[in-house]
């Protein structure tokens, strides 16, 4: 496509790049297609083709009003449209860079700005949210349906002390994770530790940064991932194998560290190594677990599986889970338009409140059609979201594989 | 915007969400699937049901502002390019699939369903709808029959006039017609083909009933690689004179061939300079017949590698490489033109070498990938539009290479429309009177002249200006239009 953004702007890194992605997109709208929220508006500036071009407005130099501003945020960054592009178009770092200069040029109305400031302070940081979560949960019982349904009730689980393996492997904490499901890397634990593999949790280490990166917060996201580095990198020199994270949402970001630091001289070259590092749990599973580890003893129980937008999108693995529900004896439900976003999308569900909601509907319903006896996910993000209003239970696919190996050994 | 009269009023009318009327939101509607040729609308009209398309249109022929309907905006030859003194009018919001008939093998559809979701609904009854362009993904069924849109297995199963029963339609008046019916005949004139094809001059489809086929027992695809493009023209030429119809006989050379590979892993094997994609369906015991029988023609004709789809998911990807290869030129090329013309099929050796030839003289390299058992080129000007002059180029080689599909005794366009790209060439393909008549049959149906004037049928005016442009060359098709 044809370009013409200013010279000061071609003679930047992300100037240069943006104007290589522009240029790569033919106009072809295949991407709409596969858009989620093309699909419920209908409107071109709901869709990738069109806010690519939108982007090429406020780069090409005009000044963006709050319409520009409206689509770029209903965008979910569930990149369907990066895997239906046969072009290539590398939309993501195209947004990335489009809302940040719509986020310099034009100020947010201070309810914005609160209400995102609170959101990237609250839910960023487990030392605030978990006591927040716990509250609720203790006060559950008096709470209006609609709130109980966004509370999950409280998993008491036994502490468990890793025992020590030769191999080790780091595994990421994360934000609201450990508050809202703590079972999901408590199962990880167990499995990894039945496969020989010791996992490790630094302390220090907490949010991978992604929720202020999609807030418009690029410094509070670097200070986030520069933790994490400062926190893991011991473990690191000490051999650990991999950085595995269960939260298939972090997962792009974590792998995004190297990109994101290139250019802070005291890190960049430790932040490639993470990245290098960082394995979604079902790469770990899947290459790890033989037959034998996983034995067809699930008795052929119905799952419905949500392959997250980061997973399937973000990091291109699609099968993989499916495949070990199926050798562990799950039997998998069909699942209409398995590319569409649940709405979720990190804040989005309550920034994007009526989209989000639309997009959940649709996808429970997607979900429930073949009569699963549950909804299996790969992202904590998702998982609050559909067990909002999901009719049967909704868990990390890694709880059921750890359930069976938990029986075996028993 | 909002000062300008029309805009106020549909504004008054209609939901302030179905109006788009601000130059921020009015750019990414410049343009349709051909982004060379672009010109922002006076306002984009996205209505959510009949009445307000209606109403749209009928204040729109009050104010006598034209009126240029709009599918997915897949179009390659600016079918669906606002005009900078009328509405667009978007039937993305139409995108729902209203019955399938599976005794009378039937769906009745609204015009912005895509292609494709009418064949993944109709699936589980065993039935699918036969054209399949290769856009299909994205394309609305409006869009298709407006262009009368081919596909990979038009070769057999024809063209979408050839596949639909029947259309609803709204006038420019705002007047509610049903053209063609449930039977698979009727008295009169065939309207229904009329309509086919007509580019949005005649009506605004609103509803559309399309034929369902059952599956084919089998289908399997021949891949057969060629060392030259002429030896693989050859083939096709040798499949259809030994008397097989294909399901799809198609042609990719090695650069569309490396583009795709790098998108998907269709299979495709990347030393050839040509592949023939050839598909044979029917029950399982012809169909083992007819692969034979191709082989044999293939190696004749002197393929150096055979291979046979095994499965379905490999057929499948055989097909996906394909249908995404277009776009995936992308990737060797910031900009490509599409060409679409047609050609008696005994010349496709002779026309490619001849584009090979314009190729090097214009120095724009050309990919092509197209229906070539149709004899349906699409040759691909690769150029960059950032360099100035290089689009004009580009389209002077692509007029070049339509006269000469002219000159053999074909046509200018084999499915993606006249629109505004190739209106200066239908001055080639047709007389004055010829020309006149078309008008007639406009005028009969849009007397106000509103729906989409100025595309798919030059005035003679028009043709009396390009004419004198080809003597005096080097001046731009069309100076109204925006450049940069
Ligand atoms: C990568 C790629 C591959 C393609 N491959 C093929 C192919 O194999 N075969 C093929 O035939 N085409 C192909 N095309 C061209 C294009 O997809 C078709 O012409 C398609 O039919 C256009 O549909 P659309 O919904 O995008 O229509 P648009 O581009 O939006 O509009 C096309 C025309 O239809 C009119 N129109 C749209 N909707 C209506 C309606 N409801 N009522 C009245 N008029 C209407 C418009 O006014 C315009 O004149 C391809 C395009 C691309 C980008
Ligand atoms: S599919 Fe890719 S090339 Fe086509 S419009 Fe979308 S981003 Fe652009
Ligand atoms: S990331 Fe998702 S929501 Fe955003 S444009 Fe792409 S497909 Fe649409």
């Amino acid at each position: 496509m044809q370009t013409s953004l200013p010279a000061s702007l071609l003679q930047t890194r992300a100037g240069l790049e943006a104007d290589e992605i522009l240029r790569s997109c033919v106009h072809c709208g295949f991407c709409n297609a596969t858009c989620p929220t093309y699909q419920l508006t209908g409107n071109e500036l709901d869709g990738p083709r069109g806010r690519i071009y939108l982007i090429k407005q406020v780069l090409e130099g005009h000044a963006p009003t709050e319409k520009t501003r409206l689509h770029l945020d209903r965008c979910l960054t569930c990149r369907a449209c990066e895997t239906t592009c046969p072009s290539g178009v590398d939309y993501h770092h195209l947004l990335d860079t489009g809302r940040e200069r719509v986020a310099r040029d034009l100020q947010r109305p201070l309810l914005q700005r609160g209400l995102r400031f609170l959101l990237r302070q609250l839910l960023s940081r487990s030392r605030r949210f978990t006591p927040l979560v716990r509250t609720g949960q203790a006060l559950r019982p008096l709470l209006p349906a609609a709130l109980k349904a966004r509370i999950p009730a409280r998993q008491r689980l036994p502490h468990i002390e890793p025992r020590p393996h030769a191999r080790r492997m780091l595994l990421l904490d994360g934000c609201v994770q450990p508050a809202l499901a703590p079972q999901i890397n408590h199962a990880t634990i167990r499995l990894l530790d039945s496969l020989g593999i010791q996992t490790i949790v630094p302390a220090s280490s907490g949010c991978c940064g992604g929720l202020s990166h999609h807030l418009d917060a690029g410094d509070e996201a670097r200070m986030f991932m520069r933790r994490n580095i400062d926190a893991w990198w011991p473990a690191i020199e000490d051999g650990a194998e991999a950085i595995v994270i269960t939260a298939s949402g972090c997962a792009p970001m974590v792998r995004e560290y190297g990109r994101l630091l290139a250019d802070d001289s005291a890190c960049a070259g430790k932040a490639a190594r993470v990245s290098e590092l960082a394995r979604d749990i079902s790469e770990i599973v899947a290459g790890e677990a033989s037959g034998s580890d996983l034995p067809g003893t699930a008795g052929g129980a119905r799952v419905a599986f949500h392959s997250p937008c980061t997973l399937q999108h973000g990091q291109g693995i699609t099968g993989v889970v499916e495949a070990l529900l199926q050798q562990a004896g799950y039997t998998l439900v069909p699942v209409a338009d398995a590319h569409l976003c649940c709405g979720s999308a990190g804040t989005y569900s309550i920034l994007q409140a009526d989209l989000a909601t639309q997009l959940r509907d649709n996808k429970l319903a997607a979900l429930q059609a073949g009569r699963p006896d549950i909804i299996a996910t790969a992202n904590i993000g998702c998982h609050a979201h559909l067990a909002g209003a999901a009719g049967v239970p909704v868990v990390h696919w890694i709880e059921l594989l750890a359930r069976l190996t938990g029986q075996q050994a028993k | 915007m909002a000062d300008k009269p029309i805009i106020a009023v549909l504004l008054e009318r209609l939901p302030e969400r179905c109006v788009l009327h601000d130059a921020e939101d009015l750019r990414p509607y410049e343009c349709d699937g051909l982004s060379a040729y672009r010109s922002m609308p006076l306002a984009v009209v996205i209505p959510e049901n009949v009445e307000q398309a209606r109403l749209a249109l009928q204040l729109c022929a009050q104010h006598a502002v034209p009126v240029v309907a709009r599918g997915a905006g897949t179009g390659l030859s600016g079918g669906a390019l606002p005009l900078a003194d009328g509405i667009s009018l978007s039937m993305a919001r139409f995108n729902r699939i209203l019955d399938i008939d599976v005794a009378n093998r039937v769906a009745r559809v609204q015009p912005g369903v895509t292609n494709l979701s009418i064949s993944t609904a109709a699936e589980p009854h065993g039935l699918y709808y036969a054209p399949d362009p290769s856009s299909q993904i994205a394309c609305s069924i409006g869009g298709n029959v407006a262009e009368n849109a081919g596909g990979v297995h038009c070769l057999k199963y024809g063209l979408t006039t050839h596949n639909i029963q029947a259309l609803e339609i709204l006038t420019m008046d705002g007047e509610h017609m049903t053209i063609g019916s449930a039977a698979l005949d009727a008295p009169g004139f065939d309207l229904l083909a009329l309509l086919t094809g007509s580019e949005g001059l005649l009506g605004v489809i609103t509803e559309v009933t399309v034929k369902l086929l059952p599956r084919p027992e089998t289908a399997q695809v021949v891949l057969a690689a060629f060392a030259s493009v002429d030896a693989a023209g050859a083939a096709v030429t040798a499949v259809i004179a030994s008397g097989i119809i294909p399901a799809g006989l198609e042609l990719l050379d090695r650069p569309a061939i490396h583009a795709v590979e790098q998108f998907i892993d269709a299979g495709y094997p990347a030393d050839a300079t040509a592949i023939l994609l050839c598909e044979l369906d029917g029950s399982s015991v012809d169909v083992g017949v007819q692969i034979e029988h191709v082989n044999r023609v293939f190696r004749d004709a002197g393929a150096t590698e055979l291979k046979v789809s095994q499965n379905e998911a490999e057929r499948q990807r055989f097909w996906a490489g394909r249908k995404s290869a277009f776009p995936a030129m992308g990737r060797l090329s910031p900009d490509y033109y599409c060409m679409d013309g047609t050609i008696p099929r005994k010349h496709l050796a002779r026309v490619l070498n001849r584009i090979e030839t314009l190729s090097d003289e214009y120095g724009l390299p050309i990919c092509n990938v197209f229906h070539a058992g149709d004899g349906n080129l699409h040759p691909l000007i690769l150029y960059d539009a950032n360099r100035p002059g290089e689009l004009e180029r580009a389209e002077e080689l692509g007029g070049l290479i339509l006269e000469t599909c002219v000159a053999v005794g074909g046509t200018i366009t084999g499915e993606h429309g006249v629109g505004m790209e190739k209106i200066n060439q239908m001055c080639v393909q047709f007389n004055t009177a010829e020309l006149e008549q078309f008008h007639r049959v406009k005028d009969a149906f849009d007397p106000a002249g509103l729906l989409n004037p100025g595309k798919a049928i030059p005035t003679l005016h028009r043709c009396a200006e390009f004419g004198a442009m080809h003597v005096h060359e080097g001046q731009l098709p069309h100076p109204e239009l925006e450049r940069f």
